[in-house]
C-alpha cells in the first residue's frame, strides 16, 4: 500500500471537530440514560408523580411507625370504641384519624400496611415479569432457530389464556396468598415484555457493530448480554413503568374478589370489599380508594413521562417542560 | 481523489508467503419459498467458485459493482458465513469448517474493518469498551493493563486517548473508522479484511483514512484485502487488485498492469467510468456503456456470465465458461476469464455484440451514443 | 383467504385444547386430593376410596383426562356438588345478564371512546381535547371495582338517601321480563365499564386520526371541495380502524376479568359471579365449567376478530 497524497494528519484540524473544553477540562459524555434524566427533570409532571410514588413509598415504609404513634396495631379490634353501637365503623376523629373498619380497627394503620402490600406486589410481580420476559425475548430473538420456536409459541400461548379465569381456578386449587397474586400477575405479564424484546432484538442482530462483534469472535452470550441488551434497556424500562400500576391494579382486584391476600391482612383491595357493604361510611371506600388512584395515576403519568423522555418526538400537548 | 502528475506511486515489496489461499469458495443463500411443500426454490449465489491467493505484506483489491459479491466473499474469509463448498486456507490451516470455538485463536489473527462508520459501533457503549473487547474477549488483558493498551492503540490511530471513555455519537465519521481501525488492531491481527472502509466518508477525510492504514501496514507488516467500488481509490492503495462480477473473479492483476492493459471487457467499461478531472480529456473519451441490467444472482447466465452485456459476445461465450488464466501473452501474475481478451489499444466502443438476444439492447445504447454525440461541439 | 382462516382457527382449536389439559392438570393431579375434599373432613380411608372409585379418580390419568374431555365435546359439564344441578344449565342461566352487561357496555364504550377521539383529532390541542384527554388518563387509571363502587354510591346510595330511589342498587332483571327495570339495573354497571375502557380508544383514534389527517392527500381532498364531515370520517376515520380492531381484540380478552369485577360490584347474578361464589363454595365442576367456557369464548371472539381484521388489512392474509 502507498500513501496516495501527502496529507498531514491535522491534529489541530481533528481536535476541532470534537466539542469544546470547559476550563481546560474535557466534558464527558452524556450516555442516553443521563440525557432521560436530564429531560425527566424538567417535566413538571414527572415530577410531581415521582414525588406522590414517594410519598406513598414512605407511607408504606413506615406503616410500623403509624401504627406506633397512633398506638392502634394494624389488626387491633377496637370493639368499644371502634365501633358504633350496631356495630358499624365509626367516622374520623381525633382518635382514628381516618375514622375505623367494620370491625373497629384503624383505617389510617390499615391503609398504610395496605399501601406495603400494594407496592410489594406490584414491585415485585413487575420485576419478575420483566426479568423474564427480556431474557426470553433475547434468547428467542437472537438464538432463533429452535429456540425461537418454543419461546414464540409459549410467549403467544400465555398471551392467548384469559388470565383472569385461570387465576381464580388456580386459588380454588391453592388458596389464596400474596405469594400466589404475585406469581399469577407475574406469570401473565411477562409475554407481552417478551414479544416486544424479541422484536427489537430481531432488528438489532443484523446491525453491524453484531457482526463486528462476531468476528472478533465473541459467543453468542457475550453478544447478547453485553452488545444487544443494552440497545433494548431503554424500550424495557418503558415497559416496566407501565407494567407497575397494572400490577398493582391486579392484585388490587384479586384482593378485592377475595383472590388475593387473605384476612386479616389488610390490602387495600380487601379494605375496599369490605367497604361495599357500609356504604354510608363514605371514609371507608375514600381513603383506600383515592390512594389507589393516586398511586396509579401516579405510575401511569410517569411511565408516559419516561417514554417522551425517551422518545422525545410527537405533539407535545400539554407543556410538561418549563419554557426557557 | 485523483492522481498528481509526477507521483509515481511507490510499491512496497511484500514477503513473498502465500498468507491466505482461497480455492474454489461457494457460497450461496437458500431462498426459503413460503409455502411448505416446495422446499427450495433457488438460491442467491453469491459467490460461485472463487480462487484466489494474497501474499504476506501485500495489499489485495477487490473491485465490483454493488451486489457482485465482494462484500460476501470478506464475510466469508472471515467465517461470519459458513462456506457452501470450497475451501480457505489461512496461514497453512484450513479453516473453512471449523467449529466456532476451534475459530476463536484463528480470529485473532484475522480481522475485518466495516463500511458504515456509524452501524459498526454500538451506540451505547463507551469506546474504550468498544476498542478493549478483543482483549476481554480472548482474555489477554483486564483492568488497568487494558486501559493502557486501549489509550495506546487510540494513540496509534490518531485518536486523543483522554476521550477514551465517550460515545462513538461523539465522534465524526472518520473518527470513528479511525475507532474501528483501533479495534481491529487490538489483538496484533496478520490480515485485515477491509470492507470499503472509507466509502461512507468525506473525500477529503478518506485521504486521512488510508493514509493511516498505508503507516501501520508499513508499521506492523499488515496483508490488506481492499474492498471497494470505487476504482480510483483502489488503485492507488493495492498491489494486486481483483476484478469481481456476479459471483466470479473476471480479472486479477497488479495494479499497474491492470490499469495499463486491462483485459476483461468488464474491467475496461469500469475504467472507462471513472471520471477524469480534466474536462477536455473527459470530453474526448469515449464512453464504453454497457447495456442491460445486472442479472440477477439466482439465475446468472450460462457460460461467461457477462455475455448478456459484453460487446465482443460470441457464441461459445455462451456455452463455455472461460477460465482464470493469462490470457494473449500476459505474465502468470495477469489472468483474466475471457475467451476474447482485449488487447492493447483496441476499442470497445466499435463493437458489437453478435448474439441475436443482444441486438435489442445494443440498439438501445447505439441511439443513446448518438444524442450524447451530437451534443460535443 | 381461505388458507389464512384454515390457519387461524386451527390455531385456535390448538389453543382451547391446551386450555382444557391446563384446567385439567390444575384441578385433579394438582396436591389437591379431590376425592378426600368431597368425602368430607371425617371421613374414613374407606368412604374416601369409596368416592374416589365412584369419579373415577382412580385410574391412570391420561383415562381420566380421556374421560373428561370427551365428557366436555358431549357438552356435559358434570354437576355442581353444591345444588346438584347440571353444570351446563347453570351456565345457561347466567348468560343472558352477563351478555347484557357485555354487549351494552361495548356499544356504549366505542361509541363514546371513537367519537371523543374523534373530537379530540379535529380540533387538537383545544380545551376540548385536553379536557377529553385528561379523563381518558383519569379513567384509565382507575381499577374497575373502586369506579365501579364510586357509581354506586354516589347514584345509587346517596341518590336513595336524598329521596330519589329509582336506581337498584344490586340485581338483574331480565329484558323480557321487564324492559325498563332491565335498563334501570344495568346503566350503572354499563357506564362504568364504558368509562373504563372508552379512554383507550380516545387516545387511539385520537393519534391515528391525527397521523392521517397531517398527510397530503387529506389536504387534496379538501381542496377538490370535499366536505369536512367526509374528510374526518371517510379518510381519517379508516386508518383509526386497524389499530382499533387490533384493541378490540385485546379488550375482549380483558373484558372477562372486568366483568367478573362488575358483576361482583353491582352483585349481578352472571356468569363472572357464578366463578366467585363457587370458589367460595368449593364448587368444583362449576369453577372448571365457568373457566372452560369462557376460555373458549375468548378464543373464539379473538378468531372473529382476527378475520374482522385480516379482512381489512390485505397484508394480514398474506403473512
Amino acid at each position: 500500500m502507498t500513501r496516495p497524497v501527502e496529507t498531514e494528519l491535522l491534529t489541530s484540524e481533528l481536535d476541532a471537530e470534537l466539542p469544546p473544553t470547559v476550563g481546560g477540562v474535557a466534558i464527558e459524555g452524556r450516555s442516553a440514560y443521563q440525557l432521560v434524566w436530564l429531560r425527566l427533570r424538567q417535566d413538571r409532571v414527572a415530577m410531581a408523580s415521582a414525588i406522590m410514588i414517594a410519598l406513598i413509598a414512605l407511607f408504606a415504609l413506615f406503616a410500623p411507625l403509624v401504627a406506633h404513634f397512633t398506638g392502634h396495631s394494624v389488626n387491633q379490634e377496637f370493639h368499644r370504641i371502634g365501633e358504633n353501637p350496631d356495630g358499624s365503623p365509626k367516622g374520623p376523629s381525633h382518635i382514628f384519624v381516618w375514622g375505623t373498619d367494620d370491625q373497629g380497627r384503624d383505617l389510617l394503620v390499615r391503609c398504610a400496611y395496605g399501601a406495603r402490600i400494594s407496592l410489594e406486589a406490584g414491585l415485585i410481580a413487575t420485576a419478575i415479569a420483566v426479568f423474564v420476559g427480556t431474557t426470553v425475548g433475547l434468547a428467542s430473538g437472537y438464538l432463533g432457530k429452535i429456540v425461537d420456536t418454543i419461546l414464540s409459541r409459549t410467549t403467544d400461548l400465555v398471551l392467548a389464556l384469559p388470565y383472569l379465569l385461570f387465576a381464580i381456578a388456580l386459588v380454588a386449587v391453592v388458596g389464596p396468598s400474596l405469594g400466589i397474586a404475585i406469581a399469577v400477575i407475574a406469570f401473565f405479564s411477562w409475554a407481552s415484555v417478551g414479544r416486544i424484546v424479541r422484536g427489537q432484538v430481531l432488528s438489532l442482530r443484523e446491525r453491524e457493530f453484531v457482526e463486528a462483534a462476531r468476528s472478533l469472535g465473541a459467543s453468542s452470550m457475550r453478544i447478547m448480554f453485553i452488545d444487544v441488551l443494552p440497545n433494548v434497556l431503554a424500550q424495557v424500562v418503558v415497559l416496566a413503568s407501565l407494567l407497575i400500576p397494572s400490577a398493582i391494579v391486579f392484585e388490587a382486584t384479586l384482593s378485592y374478589l377475595g383472590l388475593g391476600v387473605p384476612p386479616p391482612t389488610p390490602s387495600w383491595g380487601n379494605i375496599i370489599a369490605d367497604a361495599q357493604n357500609y356504604q354510608e361510611a363514605w371514609w371507608f371506600l375514600l381513603f383506600p380508594g383515592i390512594l389507589l388512584l393516586l398511586t396509579t395515576l401516579s405510575f401511569n403519568l410517569l411511565g408516559d413521562a419516561i417514554r417522551d423522555a425517551f422518545d422525545p418526538r410527537g405533539d407535545q400537548m400539554f407543556a410538561r417542560t418549563k419554557k426557557g | 481523489m485523483s492522481t498528481e502528475p509526477g507521483v509515481a506511486p511507490v510499491q512496497s515489496q511484500p514477503t513473498g508467503e502465500v498468507l491466505l489461499e482461497l480455492t474454489d469458495v461457494v457460497k450461496h443463500f437458500p431462498i426459503r419459498s413460503s409455502s411448505l411443500f416446495r422446499r427450495d426454490a433457488g438460491a442467491v449465489r453469491a459467490v460461485d467458485g472463487v480462487s484466489l491467493t494474497v501474499r504476506a505484506g501485500e495489499t489485495l483489491g477487490l473491485v465490483g459493482e454493488t451486489g457482485c459479491g465482494k462484500s460476501t466473499l470478506a464475510r466469508c474469509i472471515t467465517r461470519l458465513y459458513d462456506l457452501t463448498a470450497g475451501t480457505i486456507v489461512f496461514d497453512g490451516e484450513d479453516i473453512s469448517r471449523l467449529s466456532p470455538r476451534a475459530m476463536r485463536p484463528v480470529r485473532s489473527k484475522i480481522q475485518m474493518i466495516f463500511q458504515d462508520p456509524y452501524g459498526s459501533l454500538n451506540p451505547r457503549r463507551r469506546v474504550g469498551s468498544i476498542i478493549g473487547d478483543p482483549f476481554a474477549i480472548h482474555g489477554m488483558a483486564s483492568g488497568a493493563d487494558r486501559k493502557r493498551r486501549v489509550q495506546e492503540l487510540m494513540e496509534m490511530v490518531g485518536l486523543n486517548p483522554e476521550h477514551y471513555n465517550r460515545f462513538p455519537a461523539e465522534f465524526s465519521g472518520g473518527q470513528r473508522q479511525r475507532i474501528g481501525v483501533a479495534r481491529a488492531l487490538a489483538l496484533s491481527p496478520k490480515l485485515i479484511v477491509c470492507d470499503e472502509p472509507v466509502s461512507a466518508l468525506d473525500v477529503s477525510i478518506q485521504a486521512q483514512v488510508i493514509n493511516l492504514l498505508a503507516d501501520l501496514q508499513t508499521e506492523f507488516g499488515l496483508t490488506y484485502i481492499f474492498i471497494a467500488h470505487d476504482l480510483s481509490v483502489v488503485r492507488h492503495v493495492s498491489d494486486r487488485v481483483a476484478v469481481m462480477y456476479l459471483g466470479k473473479v473476471g480479472e486479477i492483476s497488479s495494479s499497474e498492469e491492470l490499469y495499463l492493459h486491462p483485459r476483461h471487457p468488464y474491467t475496461n467499461a469500469l475504467m472507462s467510468a471513472v471520471p477524469v478531472p480534466d474536462p477536455d480529456l473527459s470530453d474526448r473519451r469515449e464512453r464504453l456503456i454497457l447495456a442491460g441490467d445486472v442479472p440477477s444472482p439466482t439465475n446468472p447466465p450460462s457460460g461467461c456470465r457477462f455475455h448478456p452485456r459484453c460487446p465482443k459476445a460470441r457464441q461459445d461465450c455462451v456455452e463455455k465458461e472461460p477460465a482464470l488464466i493469462p490470457r494473449l501473452g500476459d505474465g502468470p501474475g495477469h489472468q483474466t476469464a475471457c475467451h476474447y481478451a482485449v488487447a492493447d489499444g483496441e476499442d470497445l466502443t466499435t463493437q458489437r455484440s453478435q448474439l441475436p438476444s443482444a441486438a435489442q439492447a445494443q440498439d438501445l445504447v447505439a441511439t443513446t451514443r448518438s444524442t450524447e454525440g451530437s451534443e460535443t461541439p | 383467504m381461505g388458507r389464512f382462516l384454515v390457519r387461524r382457527i386451527s390455531l385456535g382449536a390448538l389453543v382451547l385444547w391446551i386450555i382444557t389439559i391446563l384446567v385439567f392438570v390444575m384441578f385433579f393431579v394438582a396436591p389437591n386430593d379431590v376425592a378426600h375434599n368431597i368425602a368430607g373432613r371425617n371421613a374414613t380411608p374407606a368412604t374416601v376410596a369409596n368416592v374416589r372409585r365412584t369419579l373415577g379418580l382412580d385410574q391412570p390419568i391420561v383415562t381420566q383426562y380421556w374421560h373428561f374431555l370427551t365428557r366436555l365435546l358431549h357438552g356435559n359439564l358434570g354437576q355442581s356438588y353444591y345444588t346438584q344441578q347440571p353444570v351446563a344449565s347453570i351456565l345457561k342461566s347466567r348468560l343472558p345478564a352477563t351478555l347484557s352487561i357485555m354487549v351494552g357496555a361495548a356499544v356504549i364504550w366505542m361509541l363514546l371512546g371513537v367519537s371523543s377521539g374523534i373530537i379530540s383529532a379535529i380540533r387538537p390541542r383545544s380545551v376540548a381535547d385536553r379536557g377529553l384527554t385528561t379523563f381518558a388518563l383519569f379513567f384509565y387509571s382507575l381499577p374497575t371495582f373502586v369506579l365501579g363502587l364510586a357509581m354506586l354510591n354516589v347514584f345509587f346510595y346517596q341518590l336513595h338517601t336524598h329521596g330519589w330511589p329509582n336506581l337498584p342498587g344490586s340485581g338483574y332483571v331480565p329484558l323480557t321480563q321487564d324492559p325498563y327495570q332491565w335498563f334501570l339495573h344495568m346503566i350503572l354497571p354499563w357506564v362504568t365499564l364504558a368509562l373504563l375502557l372508552a379512554a383507550t380508544y380516545t387516545r387511539l383514534t385520537r393519534g391515528a386520526m391525527l397521523d392521517v389527517l397531517g398527510e397530503d392527500y387529506i389536504r387534496t381532498a379538501r381542496a377538490k371541495g370535499l366536505g369536512e364531515g367526509r374528510v374526518v370520517l371517510r379518510h381519517g376515520l379508516r386508518s383509526a380502524l386497524t389499530p382499533i380492531v387490533t384493541q378490540f381484540g385485546i379488550d375482549l380478552g380483558t373484558l372477562v376479568g372486568n366483568l367478573v369485577v362488575t358483576e361482583t360490584v353491582f352483585g349481578i347474578s352472571g356468569v363472572g359471579k357464578l366463578a366467585i361464589d363457587s370458589i367460595t363454595n368449593q364448587d368444583l365442576p362449576v369453577i372448571i365449567g365457568v373457566v372452560i367456557c369462557a376460555s373458549a369464548s375468548v378464543v373464539i371472539m379473538n378468531i372473529v376478530v382476527d378475520i374482522a381484521y385480516a379482512l381489512l388489512d390485505p397484508r394480514v392474509r398474506l403473512n
